[in-house]
């Protein structure tokens, strides 16, 4: 019957479309209950802080490496192209430009959710499944304001520090292989960067872009360990969520931003 | 938040000789009902089992009791207290002086066999540092731990874990002990040290004790009576000597593990017959 496999269609989109605003609806909430429940993670400062070596500190080796290489790759490509205009000098504003403004935020975010996010669902999500969260609640602490809400701070305070290594390495990649390697005059490669990168309109706003990645990914990470079914397969299939709904929204994000940012032709 | 343990904390209320008072309680989570109208009281001062087989609401019962969960109907007293009409601030009063166990201990993985004792009074109390760690180490030497203070669980056996989980939930001196399986996967010598230690503890203590189990000899050598459930109602219950005497089918089945009797070996399906014979 047509009709009735039309119906059974337009029931599961109904289905469908209730169930991801139902979620929607608690990660909001879930969202506002951290928030609520933030000033204990900065009275407690010692358990923000410990979060803040797990996803920062833990997190600088992945971040560093990348950041070089990136700069590194970056120069080479940037100029072979720029060579072909004779605009050799300009290579320490491009590499600058394009990291600061979009690869800084945008690599170290989606490094960031693989290594600190995904770590920081399966935590919570493992601790959840051996009734650890339970446990906390039975002793009358609440698991929002002992376990989710340093572990949310602690990655909002790391990523914008980390974006910007990633930044700086990145530069400094950049420089050895345009400057040490190829040989392009250093001061040019360097006083260019500087004349060009405007502190209000790059480095505010790729700092702004990071902040925002930081509430992303941590926000995802706790409240998909949160939500995560406590079975060996829910704590997996949270993380891969975790490193999938933090690609997408960052990405997604980022162009929201930049189209916010973007001030027309000409730097 | 913190506020100094008050020594009332660990007494009960004196106007009520029962710790737990359950009656006509009932639960379910949408059209699956899980308790049908439990009527029970924990009198304190007493180690009562709740003994049944794996998935017939028990455990549903102790979360009823420490307010994780809300009954549908029916009256839940602790203490002199009503559990489901308390708010969240009176629900987290009232369990600071509940200790429980978990199944398998539910340790906090991250912290070591210390910080997990020390963890309720570092959350609930401003003591010095000094005080709690003379008072984590007390705790941990009456389980007979003392030694493995600054171990991590993962170090711990299956036992040993349990008995932390123990020193943790008498960390605050409760004035009831909610036990989950405390004997769940534990070897016999493992298993005959916590079923003592809840005795010990109980006694010592001056708590209540409440155990969920299913192992009916380890049970029937520590408690002082015994409820079974079943299909979400009390089916039987009454002191060990008496439930060793006891001639009820179900409590037959229980002590003799029959696999068939009240409690089917198969699980509901439709006539063999019909599944083999086909209509022709």
């Amino acid at each position: 019957m047509p009709a009735e496999r039309v119906v059974r269609g337009v029931r599961k989109v109904g289905a469908t479309t209730l169930a991801i605003l139902q979620r929607l609806g608690f990660a909001t909430r879930f969202f506002a209950a951290v928030v609520w429940h933030s000033p204990q993670a900065f009275r407690r400062l010692q358990l923000t802080l410990r979060e803040i070596y797990f996803a920062g500190v833990l997190s600088l080796v992945i971040i560093l490496v990348s950041g070089m290489f990136v700069g590194m790759v970056l120069a080479l490509q940037g100029y072979d192209v720029l060579n072909r205009y004779g605009a050799n000098d300009s290579l320490g504003i491009l590499v600058a430009l394009s990291l600061v403004r979009e690869l800084g935020p945008v690599v170290a975010g989606l490094l960031f959710a693989s290594r600190a996010g995904s770590a920081i669902t399966a935590e919570i999500g493992l601790m959840k499944a051996t009734d650890q969260l339970a446990a906390m609640e039975m002793m009358a602490v609440d698991p929002l304001a002992r376990v989710v809400a340093p572990r949310f701070w602690g990655g909002i305070v790391s990523m914008p520090l980390l974006a910007a290594l990633f930044s700086t390495l990145g530069v400094f990649g950049a420089w050895l292989v345009g400057v040490k390697l190829i040989g392009l005059d250093n001061g040019a490669f360097w006083g260019n960067m500087q004349a060009a990168v405007d502190f209000r309109e790059d480095i505010v706003n790729g700092f702004i872009k990071s902040v925002v990645f930081g509430v992303i990914v941590s926000l995802i990470a706790v409240f998909e360990g949160y939500d995560a079914k406590p079975t060996a397969e829910g704590v997996s299939s949270a993380t891969t969520r975790t490193v999938v709904e933090s690609a997408l929204t960052i990405l997604a994000a980022d162009f929201v931003l930049t189209v916010f940012m973007f001030r027309g032709v000409g730097v | 938040m913190k506020t100094a343990p008050s020594p009332a904390a660990a007494t009960f209320d004196t106007r009520c000789a029962n710790a737990v008072e359950l009656s006509g309680v009932t639960f379910g989570y949408d059209r699956r009902t899980i308790l049908k109208g439990i009527d029970m009281t924990i009198p304190r001062g007493k180690v009562v089992a709740i003994m049944g087989g794996s998935g017939c609401g028990k455990t549903t019962i102790l979360r009823l009791i420490g307010g994780s969960l809300r009954p549908r109907s029916g009256r839940i007293v602790v203490a002199g207290q009503s559990v489901p009409q308390l708010d969240r601030d009176g629900l987290y009063a009232l369990r600071r002086r509940i200790g429980m166990l978990f199944q398998f201990g539910a340790l906090f993985t991250d912290l070591t066999v210390f910080e997990n004792v020390a963890f309720p009074m570092r959350e609930h109390t401003d003591l010095p540092d000094e005080a709690i760690r003379d008072l984590v180490l007390m705790k941990l030497n009456a389980v007979g731990l003392r030694g493995a203070a600054q171990l991590k669980p993962a170090e711990l056996s299956g036992g040993m874990g349990r008995r932390v989980a123990l020193a943790r939930a008498v960390a605050l001196d409760p004035m009831l002990v909610m036990y989950d399986e405390p004997f769940a996967g534990l070897d016999p010598i493992s298993l005959g040290v916590v079923g003592q230690l809840i005795r010990r503890m109980n006694d010592a203590l001056g708590i209540t004790s409440i155990v969920v189990t299913h192992d009916v000899y380890e049970s029937l050598k520590i408690v002082d009576h015994l409820y079974f459930v079943s299909e979400g109602r009390i089916v039987a219950g009454g002191t060990p000597d008496e439930v060793r005497a006891s001639s009820d089918p179900f409590v037959r089945q229980f002590l003799d593990g029959a696999p068939d009797g009240p409690v089917p070996f198969h699980y509901a399906a439709r006539p063999l017959e019909q599944e083999f014979v086909r209509a022709r």
